[in-house]
């Protein structure tokens, strides 16, 4: 390890320019011209529209327009789309309803855009967009999801009969239903997985601009993925041809999936600038618009149930869970309760046969589409919560029970089409459970009784699927894209390095990551780097950052194009050291001659390509590389995570006494930025644990939450500090042996935390979020003993 | 409209403003000191804490006319030239940010708490003290370390300033 290569804990290069107030996100940019948008929406959660009066709007003080959906039609705009087909099981195609930016008949969801007002200043933007008047037709609404194919429930979309979008299915069910039958003991448990709302706190924004006289649109957009942006608006939406759009996404904060998808807002500031005549159109959500109209994640009502035989092994897995998607389909939203859910209910067990089948429903509530984790922590949910609750039903130490069940021979092919890679369940379970004094927990529930405090233990072993993802794979299973990455290597003449990836950093540090492998192949430092992403001018393409892709699949394809480099550089140094080929090697940022003290610095080489004076045969001037790498399998990242909790039965509020994270990354390039990542998803997934739950009225459809006085947000007082450890297994499925660190904290983290919960109070039936008022009505129904 | 005076920075600017300008538009839109920011519209996240005559203010809950004659500490104004002051150090070799959308309010706030508190600082009090600053990447664990890492070395009162 060098100073700066793998494994080193590098301060990060981007820190400089956040830490001093000059990080440029969207809406710290400014253009001449600049007009400033505000978005008229449905107070509604299901309305026809019969008519939108903007007469007195458009008379106030700085209006320049206000457009509507009947606007967008005329100029035949596509509507959003999603772009993940699947099928129903008896092979009918899922049933997509139309998603105009702007609505022009009927609106779906309280926050549903109708019009969009075009002023001088954001005031009179929002000044204005009060003064429109929507003449609405209420219709009845249903915001549960497992209400939504009742007969006699609202019907939202023309295409999609009771609400159903598909009904999907994945396994064997005659043989999982055998296995059942043979079962010496069967664990079931209703499980509610809590809508939740990503809430980065940079709100979303967009600046479209379009320029005449080129007949060319920019996007300034808060984007995990501009080029993916880029085609959907073209290819899709019809906005602007794809040569005809360069979409930047600039410093963004904070993503976590919210930011993956192509909204509404975007796509009308982008045509509504050409509409005004070129003038760029600023659009910059409030957190109230980003509660009501950002996606939201999770949102699955499931039944799950497990079969043991004697001996407490599993022998199979069945799931039936109905996942909401909100009142349109968002850009991925069909991939996460199927592909991204489903594939991932083995667990690290051996389970001869798991069959599960998700029926996909609208409602009328926000779309819900990847947060985090993204079907994942749903999938971990439910194993875990099932492992625990089997544990406890047949008598077996929670941790005994899992190791008894434990797969250990690699590669594994599950039944629900993954094949896992490598991983060493035992080591992480091990790790933490050493850490946690897992053995001293019965003293320390003793002494905390004796305080009159009740203490509970719980641990979550997850998996993850990540590295998204192989594309041939991914294509057959209905995406409408590959997922494979790009990158560009340019080597300049004087020996510093850009790098252009498809991948986008907003929070996970590519600029020092990505330099740091650059470090460790070159021996260039890390200063001599420079990472260059967020621009379809500059990179040439690419998915963006999801899905924990960014190392597994961007750097990958970085690493492939520093092998070009080093190859064209090794010919080029042998040539000018007059050695042969085979014997140069790249060592301490030098070409060397092997066994000689011939040597040329890497610098010397760079320019040598350039100055093209003295090249190979054949050889053409310059150093730079691009690469296209397509993963051949997921990463499978995972881990053993233990809670404890204290809990004051006077009050119901929990303590959370102890967290520790024991993760199997693969090889890791920072520490400290893995910590880093781990930490927030931990945040993320003990928020939706005790604190964090998205509720619509019953009735009226109205976000009851929509801000952050009434949606709680995990605050620094609500959480400890972590306890982290890491194992490592090489991920052999990429050629820097890395898995992936974004997501497992917020996947494997909220089972613990509910396990830990009903082990404190003896009782087994315990919704998330599990808040103190929750918590202490537990207590109640449990009876004296547990509130003992 | 509002004639407003004020020292942003150590440097003396006016305006003349609607009524209902908030302290951080006028910081943002007029000054385009756009490091501090707006992450909520309910005075809960904190991202937009810059110092009002030497004390800690969520700048989306001033009006600007409320700070006519006050001297304003914005993210801008916290290093000394290139010397990054003490607690945007700590920041980044703590790693205490990630997105870096909630990290002016935080660190303005982080040189706040250890200005009123100095040495003292435990973990459950800077901990209770940022209740009022929201963030989403880092579980806070490293953001509290930091802090802490300030009020530990010698030079608080230089790092309160």
């Amino acid at each position: 390890m060098g100073a700066e290569g793998f494994g080193a804990r590098v301060a990060r290069k981007e820190d400089r320019r956040f830490i001093t107030g000059r990080g440029q996100y969207t809406d710290d940019i400014g253009m001449k011209g600049m007009t400033h948008a505000a978005f008229v929406r449905s107070p509604h959660a299901h309305a026809k529209v019969k008519s939108i009066d903007a007469s007195e709007a458009e008379a106030m003080p700085g209006v320049v327009a206000v457009l509507n959906g009947r606007d967008l039609a005329t100029d035949k705009l596509g509507g959003l789309i999603c772009g993940w087909m699947i099928h129903s099981k008896d092979g009918s195609p899922m049933k997509m309803g139309a998603h105009p930016a702007l609505a022009a008949n009927t609106v779906r969801y309280v926050g549903d855009a109708v019009a969009i007002v075009i002023a001088e200043t954001r005031n009179q933007a929002r000044d204005a967009a009060d003064a429109v008047i929507v003449d609405y037709e209420e219709l009845p609404a249903v915001v549960d999801p497992a209400k939504a194919t009742a007969a006699g429930a609202p019907q939202i979309h023309p295409e999609a009969e009771n609400n159903l979008i598909y009904d999907w299915t994945i396994g064997d069910e005659a043989a999982t239903d055998a296995q059942f039958a043979s079962a010496a003991h069967v664990t079931s448990l209703d499980i509610v997985n809590n809508r939740l709302v990503p809430n980065a706190m940079e709100p979303r924004a967009a600046i479209g601009s379009y320029d005449p006289a080129e007949e060319h649109f920019t996007l300034y957009n808060t984007s995990q993925n501009p080029h993916v942006a880029r085609l959907v608006l073209s290819a899709f939406v019809g906005v602007a041809p794809e040569h005809k759009l360069r979409v930047i996404a600039p410093d963004v904060g904070g993503g976590f999936g919210s930011k993956i998808f192509i909204y509404p807002e975007e796509t009308t500031c982008l045509w509504a600038s050409k509409k005004i005549g070129g003038r760029p159109v600023k659009w910059v959500a409030d957190r109230t618009e980003a509660f009501l109209a950002d996606a939201h994640g999770r949102d699955h009502v499931t039944r799950a149930e497990l079969a043991l035989d004697a001996d407490h092994k599993i022998l199979g897995l069945r799931v039936k869970t109905i996942a909401n998607l909100g009142a349109y389909m968002s850009t991925f939203s069909s991939s996460v309760p199927t592909y991204l859910y489903a594939t991932l209910l083995s667990g690290q067990y051996m389970i001869p046969q798991i069959f599960a089948e998700v029926l996909a429903v609208y409602t009328n509530t926000a779309p819900v589409d990847a947060y985090r984790g993204a079907g994942r922590p749903e999938a971990t949910f439910v194993v875990e919560r099932l492992m625990e609750t089997a544990a406890r039903e047949v008598g077996l130490d929670p941790a005994e029970f899992r190791r008894r069940n434990f797969i250990r021979a690699f590669p594994h092919q599950t039944p629900v089409i993954m094949a896992y890679d490598a991983g060493d369940y035992d080591a992480s379970l091990d790790a933490a459970l050493k850490a946690a004094d897992y053995d001293g927990f019965p003293a320390r529930k003793a002494e905390a009784e004796r305080r009159g405090k009740l203490r509970g233990i719980g641990l979550s072993c997850y998996i993850e699927a990540c590295g998204i993802a192989p594309s041939q794979a991914v294509g057959s299973l209905g995406a409408g894209v590959g997922l494979w990455e790009s990158a560009e290597v340019r080597v300049n003449p004087v020996g510093t390095i850009e790098v252009l990836t498809g991948t986008h950093s907003h929070g996970q540090s590519h600029e020092t990551t990505f330099a740091q492998v650059i470090n460790d192949r070159f021996g260039v430092p890390t200063a001599n780097v420079s990472i260059v992403h967020g621009d379809t001018d500059k990179v040439q393409f690419g998915m963006g950052t999801y899905g924990s892709r960014s190392a597994a699949v961007g750097l990958s394809a970085v690493f492939k194009a520093l092998d070009k480099v080093e190859a064209k550089a090794k010919k080029l140094a042998a040539h000018l050291m007059e050695a042969s080929e085979g014997d140069i090697v790249l060592e301490d940022g030098a070409f060397k001659v092997a066994g000689t003290d011939k040597s040329l610095g890497f610098h010397e080489v760079a320019l040598a390509a350039y100055t093209a004076h003295n090249l190979p045969e054949g050889m053409e001037p310059g150093l730079k590389e691009t690469s296209f790498y397509d993963p051949t399998n997921f990463t499978f990242p995972a881990g053993t995570y233990v809670c404890e909790v204290e809990i004051d039965p006077e009050t119901g509020k929990t303590t959370i006494v102890q967290f520790v994270a024991a993760d199997d990354f693969g090889r890791i390039i920072n520490p400290m930025i893995v910590e880093g990542q781990v930490h927030g998803g931990l945040a993320q997934g003990i928020g939706q644990a005790l604190l964090e739950g998205c509720s619509y009225d019953a009735e009226s459809g109205q976000l009851v939450t929509a801000s952050f006085m009434d949606y709680c947000m995990p605050r620094a007082d609500d959480l400890p500090s972590f306890t982290l450890l890491t194992t490592e297994t090489i991920c052999p499925g990429n050629p820097l042996g890395v898995k992936g660190c974004g997501e497992a904290g917020a996947i494997g983290s909220p089972p613990a935390l509910i396990n830990a919960l009903t082990d404190a109070i003896g009782s087994n039936t315990l919704a998330m979020p599990a808040t103190p008022a929750k918590v202490w009505q537990a207590l109640k129904s449990a009876g004296p003993a547990a509130a003992a | 409209m509002t004639k407003v005076s004020m020292t942003v920075n150590g440097r003396t600017v006016s305006g003349d403003v609607e009524d209902r300008t908030l302290l951080v538009s006028f910081l943002r839109e007029e000054l385009g000191l756009t490091g501090t920011h707006v992450g909520c519209d309910t005075t809960q996240c904190g991202a937009c804490v810059v110092h009002m005559n030497g004390v800690a203010v969520k700048s989306c809950t001033v009006l600007v006319g409320q700070a006519d004659g006050a001297e304003v500490t914005t993210i801008e104004g916290l290093a000394k030239g290139d010397e990054l002051h003490p607690m945007q150090a700590a920041f980044r070799e703590h790693h205490g940010l990630q997105c870096g959308f909630c990290t002016p309010g935080m660190i303005m706030m982080g040189v706040d708490i250890v200005r009123r508190h100095g040495s003292d600082l435990d973990e459950a009090t800077i901990r209770h003290e940022l209740e009022g600053n929201i963030c989403r990447c880092t579980g806070y664990h490293n953001i509290v370390k930091a802090i802490q890492s300030v009020a530990e070395t010698s030079e608080v009162a230089e790092a309160a300033e």
